[in-house]
Parts: C-alpha cells; sequence; structure tokens
C-alpha cells in the first residue's frame, strides 16, 4: 500500500451501509487530506456529506475500506476534533461562556483538572469569545443572542480544545447574506491563525471556493465523490475576490459538475 | 398593567361568582341540605367540624406525600431507563400503558387483602396512580435531544452518562415539573379513593361517613378541602417549576 506521509486524513475506497437500509449511503470515497488543508465538499442534498462527517470523525466506522487520521486507523470518536452544524445546538441553560468550556468538561486531558483548572478554561473560553466578536455576551444565555452570534458561539465551542481538525456541516446555511459573509471571514482569521485542518460541507459554492484550498464535488446517493479541484486564488483572501474572474470561473465549473451528477 | 391585575384577580371573581350563583340557586329554590347544600351551610359545617377535618386532612395530605414521592422516585428512573434505552422501552412501555389504563380504585381490595385496612393501601394508590406521568415526560424529554448535539457530545469522546447527565437530564427538566402538577394532583385522587374503600381515616373516610349519616354539608366540605390541598400543591409545584426551568419559559419572563 503507498503510504502518503503528508497526509492528516485518508480515505480509502471507503462505503458505509446504514443497518437495515437497502444500499450504500457512500461508496468509493478515496481522498487524503493534508494537516491544515481547507477542504470543502459541495453536492446536491442528500448525497451523504454527513455520513462523509461521521466516518471522519469516527462516529460511524465504514462498511468497507479503511479511514485514517494521523497515519492511525480510525476505531472510534476521535477526540481531536471539533464539530459545528446549521443548529448552533447551544445548550439554552447554560450561559454562552458555560457552553463553550463544555468541551472542555469532557474531553481528556481538560476532564480531569477541569475542577482545578476552572478559571484559566473561562479565561481560554473568554478570549475565543472575543476574537469571534462576543465581547460582554459570555454571561448572556444563548436565547438572548441573535442567530449569527449563537452560530459565532457554537463554532467557539467547536475551538475551545484546541482541535486538530475542524468539522463544518453547513454551518452557515440559516444565516442571511451578510451575516454569512462576516463569518466566512472570521472562519477564514482562525484558520490562518490556528491552523487548524478544516472539512467543511456546504451547499453555497462561493463559500466553498472562497474559503477552500480543495474542493470536491459528491454525487447523489450513494455519494461518492466524482470531482476535485483545486483553489489557487492567493491567501489571504478579501471579499472582493469574490468578484474576479478566476474565482467566478472556478463557481462555474463546480456548478456545470454538480448540474451533471444531478441529472 | 390593569390587564395584568385583572388576570390575576381572574380566579377569585371567578370563584366568587360561582359561589354566590350557587347560594342564590338554593336559596330561591329552598334546596334541602341534604340534597345540595348550599355554600353557606357548608361553611357552617367546615368552622363546627373544624378540629376532626383538620385531623383528617392531615391524614389524607402525609399520606399522599408519601406516594408522591415514591411516584416521583420510581417514576424518574423508569422515566430514566424508557428515555436513554432502546430495548427498555420498547420492552417495558407497552406493558405500562396497559397498566396506567386500568383503573386503580380496582387495585385497593387486592392491596387491603395484602396490607389490611389503613395507610398503606393509601399510599400505595396514591403511588399507584402518580408515577406515570412522570415516566412519559421524562422519557419524552430524554428521546427528543436533538442528534446533531449527540454527535459533538460523542465525538469528544463523551459516555453514555455524560450525555445524561450534561444534557438529557437537565433538557427533561421542564418535562418533569410539568408532569409534577398533573402527578400531585392524581395522588390525592388516589389516596381519597383508597381512604373511601378501605380506611378509619382521612378525608375519603370523613366524607363516606358523613355521607351514611345524611350530614350533606360535611361531605361538600371535605370535598372543598381536598380541592384546596391539590390546588396549593399544583401551585407550589408551578412556582418551583418556573424558578427551576426559566430558560425553558423565556417567553414569560421577556
Amino acid at each position: 500500500m503507498g503510504y502518503v506521509p503528508i497526509s492528516f486524513v485518508d480515505f480509502r475506497d471507503v462505503a458505509l451501509a446504514y443497518d437495515g437500509q437497502a444500499g450504500f449511503a457512500v461508496e468509493d470515497i478515496s481522498l487524503s487530506i493534508a494537516p491544515g488543508e481547507f477542504v470543502s465538499i459541495v453536492g446536491p442534498s442528500g448525497c451523504g456529506k454527513s455520513t462523509f462527517m461521521k466516518l471522519a470523525t469516527g462516529l460511524k466506522a465504514p462498511t468497507r475500506g479503511s479511514v485514517t487520521v494521523e497515519g492511525a486507523p480510525v476505531t472510534g470518536p476521535l477526540k481531536i476534533v471539533g464539530m459545528a452544524f446549521q443548529a448552533p445546538t447551544l445548550l439554552p441553560w447554560r450561559t454562552t461562556l458555560r457552553n463553550v468550556v463544555l468541551p472542555l468538561e469532557i474531553v481528556e486531558p481538560y476532564r480531569s483538572t477541569f475542577k482545578r483548572d476552572r478559571a484559566m478554561f473561562e479565561d481560554r473560553a473568554r478570549a475565543l469569545l472575543r476574537t469571534v466578536g462576543l465581547d460582554g455576551y459570555a454571561e448572556k444565555y444563548p436565547w438572548e443572542l441573535s442567530g449569527g452570534m449563537q452560530q459565532r458561539a457554537s463554532i467557539c465551542r467547536a475551538l475551545v480544545h484546541q482541535p486538530k481538525m475542524l468539522l463544518l456541516d453547513e454551518p452557515f446555511g440559516a444565516l442571511d447574506a451578510f451575516t454569512r459573509e462576516e463569518l466566512w471571514c472570521l472562519l477564514r482569521d482562525l484558520w490562518t491563525e490556528q491552523q487548524f485542518t478544516v472539512i467543511l460541507v456546504t451547499h453555497d459554492l462561493r463559500e466553498a471556493v472562497f474559503l477552500a484550498d480543495t474542493v470536491y464535488v459528491m454525487s447523489a446517493r450513494p455519494g461518492r465523490i466524482v470531482g476535485r479541484r483545486s483553489v489557487d486564488l492567493a491567501r489571504p483572501r478579501e471579499l472582493d475576490v469574490i468578484y474576479t474572474d478566476a474565482f467566478t470561473d472556478i463557481v462555474h465549473d463546480l456548478r456545470e459538475r454538480i448540474g451533471r451528477v444531478r441529472q | 398593567m390593569k390587564r395584568e391585575r385583572l388576570e390575576t384577580a381572574a380566579p377569585w371573581i371567578v370563584a366568587i361568582v360561582l359561589l354566590l350563583v350557587w347560594q342564590a340557586i338554593c336559596t330561591a329554590f329552598r334546596v334541602s341540605d341534604f340534597i345540595f347544600p348550599s355554600p353557606y351551610t357548608i361553611t357552617v359545617s367546615l368552622i363546627e367540624y373544624a378540629g376532626p377535618i383538620a385531623g383528617h386532612a392531615w391524614q389524607t395530605f402525609w399520606t399522599t406525600m408519601i406516594g408522591f414521592a415514591i411516584g416521583v422516585a420510581v417514576g424518574l428512573s423508569l422515566g430514566i431507563a424508557v428515555g436513554t434505552s432502546r430495548f427498555v422501552y420498547k420492552g417495558l412501555y407497552p406493558l405500562l400503558v396497559a397498566f396506567n389504563a386500568i383503573p386503580k380504585v380496582a387495585f385497593v381490595p387486592i392491596l387491603v387483602v395484602w396490607f389490611g385496612i389503613g395507610t398503606i393501601p393509601a399510599v400505595l394508590t396514591a403511588f399507584l396512580i402518580s408515577f406515570f406521568p412522570i415516566v412519559v415526560n421524562v422519557a419524552t424529554g430524554l428521546a427528543t435531544l436533538e442528534p446533531e448535539l449527540e454527535d459533538v457530545l460523542r465525538s469528544l469522546g463523551a459516555t453514555k452518562a455524560d450525555i445524561l447527565w450534561k444534557v438529557g437530564l437537565p433538557r427533561s427538566l421542564p418535562y418533569f415539573f410539568a408532569s409534577l402538577k398533573v402527578s400531585i394532583t392524581l395522588a390525592f385522587i388516589g389516596t381519597v379513593v383508597s381512604e373511601t374503600v378501605a380506611s378509619n381515616q382521612g378525608i375519603g373516610y370523613l366524607m363516606m361517613s358523613a355521607g351514611s349519616s345524611m350530614r350533606m354539608p360535611l361531605v361538600f366540605a371535605g370535598l372543598a378541602v381536598i380541592g384546596v390541598m391539590a390546588m396549593a400543591m399544583y401551585e407550589l409545584f408551578a412556582v418551583l417549576e418556573r424558578r427551576m426551568t426559566r430558560w425553558a419559559h423565556r417567553g414569560d419572563i421577556s
């Protein structure tokens, strides 16, 4: 087997069938993601993007093939990942700050020292909230925050335990266009600064291209990777890049490929 | 502001109007006290027999509280089991539903055979009638957990116990408190039913014996006392609910 030392996540001929369902949800998935790479996955609804996420985090074991992260086969929940979804899924009985520190109460090594180091952890969460512009909202409850603010808090929760990989499942899908663009830039800055690996699942091609190094196109069920496109736009990217020809060409190319798999 | 004050006063206004109409009908048609006593005669007998009524009310009250406490403990445990385990849900739930459909008064003779006449059958009837709503509500609260949230926690290596503790239980608290309000009133029903059939103490017994000696105002006084006790306990749990689960009632406080 050709082992590629530089890859961080490695999928080899992966297929997954859910219990009691005919056929595979995803199949023939082979790809490798470098450390610190920003990857987007786009495709029509129901193409198994969420299944892909479950495989990458170890929440589901592949029916066929193998998933490797950091050179070791994935056998269970990874603990080095952070996740955020379209719904912010914050706990309404906890303040924003206590929502953000929640992973530290669960994941090792923070868990065992949580009681002792609580003040330090809370300071870290506060610093993170500051970087996403939620200064002064730490003691507010999630339901006192707007949708965009809740999503920022949700991203903080995904990052507080300093994961090596961030998995985002349509995190900006429910936001208005302006808030969405704001959060694109926020995510870009966090990624530039902290250099974690990102897998972003999205319907929005502009979002995928603006943020990612590599965009994968998935087909409808059973989901397969049917295209891979590197985005060679220079970094750091400003929002203006969206209106350049190079950007539109890539979006057009991807749009055409998705059009083909939808037929 | 004015509307708010009106809302607070509404239950009192309705109660007073109802009592006045009742009294008016009894007076106007000269309804016999042996058939349908008026609020006035009921009040008179409440005052006249205040001592014995208080004694029997106290008996009914603590009997109900013990039965209810057992109901909460059992209901909570069963609710957690049913809400967290698919296997328990599939296996136990149909049985619980069938059990709940049986009129609890049918159990009283059996309980009397086992434990004799008195407090124990009343406690057990209160328990049997009150635990089911708690099971259903706690199980519902646990079963409606967002799958995404579970994924977030599981991907961090959270155990089932972690998820139950950090998310499941706090999330079911509003459901739990809502069921307490229903259960406490049911527990009173259970106690009184059992006392009526098989006891020589408690409001149920008092009403039974007053009825057999044709003292209808005293029977109605017993009814009034049960109603007031149940209402007071309901309100207590409603206040507790609002205190404990403020986040679930955010509409009311803003």
